[in-house]
């Protein structure tokens, strides 16, 4: 740990800080007793920050620390389903494409190519409007994971391609190693390091998308997502109001939490690549 | 005849691409049980008060026809393949009744084009520049400046950006409108060009900041890679300028596959000059697509979909053919 520390960049200690201070934001701050900053008229409307709204309410009575605090958590958490799809599903198809060759890795490739340049925002457009906001947090993700396997999947194959050349595992092959036990003992240790940054971008890539979807009013409808707490901020003409109370924190925290995971992102990839250098 | 392969397999992946595109806009609406005729008729017999069974039955099939949900769904996707694929004809839009579909998003279409298309080229343009210089010259204080502004921008979403640009320049300082109003009807041509200079520069210049970030960091880690190869050091040694090394050494061998990279993030861009047009209430299809759900134009939100998607799809299949014309060591793979 004091090891890893001291060889760790200026980039990545700062991404680290900024990851723990958001997770314990979104998923130990909130274990505290508060109110559902969902329902309106809980607190007078409009307040200024005080002793009991930190952040002051919104014109509809909620208040927007908790509200900042719960948008957070449920943005995250739909950043992880579909990094965990899009990771997942990526390896496979990658290591699938890459191992087996000849006519499944071309069709598989054709499919993965498609996706990657296809616009997605119109496609999650045309599902989202048809879901009309009732779709849940789940539905979100898993309709917004449909996009987020293909890059890795290109990614994976190549690796694939690269390792399945080198002589640990021809040695594993002419073992009697079966095809998937070589996978799992020599081929994923390779894509664990990728894997990981690969993980964490799709992560911002997800909650950029629902951001997106929100300002379209297609976001889950009473689902505090930062996308939806900007949205609604703008639909009550929080801007022209000046609540910048109301509308100032889901920005500043989105803004924070964007450069934040990428500075652990790239931090991370420096110091995968000195760890090897050395 | 190498040349050949490379085209032909290039078109062959561009009419794929649109061909399983369209299909998924064909197949997604059919999925969901919302039924775009029954929530039109339920919406007219709430507008008109009583309808009787004849009139409503009637309407449910010219619903039908003008939605192409009519006859089997095998004779829906060819009539859709065949009208909207290769006529550009989705029927009559719903909000503007019955001005056709493809009319309406060619009067957007230009708009979204104009911005997206002026912005991406700047933005290549300059990033690569600074990008190349901030490789090249990596260890200068002002690229290590520039490095840091781009990571700051550039993973900051296109909807926040926008955002915050619209609150500074737009409502705070006032320097630019807050929402496009471009005067789309005056007669003096000089007249509307000021007006669309005038309204575009903060939707331009949010795609062109994000921009910007990615292509000085990728850019960036290329240049210098590259500056440490041997051949740079042997230019050195012959004593040859910097400027002429980082010109024609580094430029040219990191330049190609930013040209490959500007085909991959087309995409990309479309998707945030839609969210763009939709904060700066800017006249292109991302503002048509918003109006369309807003009013459940079923015709229109299928039509600008897949116009977007063929649009992408020639977009990145022309950056993909430029590729080999820039590459001197052509390998048509």
């Amino acid at each position: 740990m004091k090891v890893f520390w001291s060889n760790a960049g200026f980039r990545l200690k700062v991404g680290i800080f900024a990851l723990v201070f958001f997770l314990v934001l979104g998923y130990i701050v909130p274990l505290f007793p508060h109110v559902d900053p969902i329902i309106y008229n809980t607190y007078p409307k409009n307040l200024k920050p005080n002793a009991v709204n930190w952040l002051g309410t919104t014109a509809l009575g909620q208040d927007i620390f908790w509200l900042l605090v719960e948008s957070l958590r449920n943005s995250i958490l739909i950043g992880l389903i579909v990094a965990t799809i899009g990771t997942t599903v990526g390896i496979f198809i990658g290591l699938l494409s890459g191992f087996l060759g000849g006519f499944w890795d071309r069709a598989l490739m054709v499919l993965t190519d498609t996706f990657v340049v296809i616009p997605s925002l119109p496609i999650l457009i045309l599902m989202t409007s048809l879901m009309k906001g009732q779709a849940g947090i789940l539905l979100l993700a898993l309709t917004l994971g449909l996009f987020a396997w293909a890059w890795p999947a290109r990614q994976v194959r190549s690796m694939a391609l690269t390792l399945k050349e080198r002589d640990f595992i021809q040695t594993a092959w002419f073992s009697g190693e079966g095809a998937i036990q070589t996978i799992f003992t020599e081929i994923l240790p390779f894509v664990w390091t990728w894997a990981l940054s690969n993980f964490m971008n799709a992560v911002l890539v997800a909650i950029a998308s629902e951001s997106s979807l929100a300002v379209l009013g297609l976001s889950p409808a009473n689902l505090p997502t930062l996308g939806n707490m900007i949205q609604w901020a703008r639909e009550r003409n929080a801007i022209l109001l000046k609540q910048w109370n109301w509308i100032g924190p889901p920005v500043i925290l989105t803004i924070l939490l964007f450069i934040g995971l990428f500075l652990l992102i790239t931090g991370y990839n420096d110091y995968q690549t000195r760890k090897r250098g050395r | 005849m190498k040349a050949w392969k490379y085209i032909g397999l290039r078109l062959i992946t561009w009419a794929l691409v649109i061909w399983i595109g369209v299909t998924f806009v064909f197949i997604i609406p059919r999925l969901f049980p919302s039924n775009p005729v029954e929530n039109m008729i339920s919406r007219i017999t709430a507008m008109s008060g009583t309808m009787d069974a004849i009139q409503v039955e009637a309407l449910r099939r010219q619903l039908r026809v003008q939605f192409g949900l009519d006859g089997s769904l095998w004779e829906q996707y060819t009539t859709y393949i065949k009208n909207g694929l290769f006529g550009f004809n989705f029927g009559p839009s719903l909000m503007n009744y019955p001005t056709p579909v493809g009319e309406i998003i060619g009067r957007y279409l230009p708009y979204t084009l104009f911005l997206s298309v002026t912005s991406v080229i700047i933005a290549w343009t300059i990033g690569n520049f600074i990008g190349l210089l901030a490789g090249f010259r990596k260890n200068k204080r002002s690229s290590k400046i520039l490095e840091g502004i781009a990571i700051t921008i550039y993973p900051i979403p296109y909807f926040i950006l926008a955002l915050v640009l619209q609150i500074v320049f737009g409502f705070l300082l006032g320097w630019f409108p807050m929402t496009a109003n471009i005067l789309t009807t005056a007669k003096d041509r000089g007249v509307f060009f000021a007006s669309l200079l005038r309204n575009s520069v903060l939707p331009a210049l949010s795609l062109l900041l994000v921009g910007t970030g990615w292509w000085i960091i990728s850019m960036k880690s290329l240049s210098s890679s590259i500056a440490e190869e041997d051949f740079v050091q042997y230019a050195r040694y012959r004593g040859l300028s910097e400027r002429r090394i980082g010109a024609s050494y580094v430029l040219r061998n990191s330049i190609i596959s930013q040209v490959t990279a500007l085909a991959l993030s087309l995409g990309g861009v479309f998707n945030g000059s839609l969210i763009t047009e939709i904060v700066f209430n800017y006249p292109g299809v991302g503002k048509l697509i918003q109006q369309a759900i807003l009013s459940s134009d079923y015709n229109m939100i299928l039509g600008t979909i897949t116009i977007s998607i063929i649009a992408i799809a020639t977009a990145t299949l022309v950056a993909d053919l430029i590729y080999p014309f820039i590459d001197p060591r052509i390998r048509y793979s």
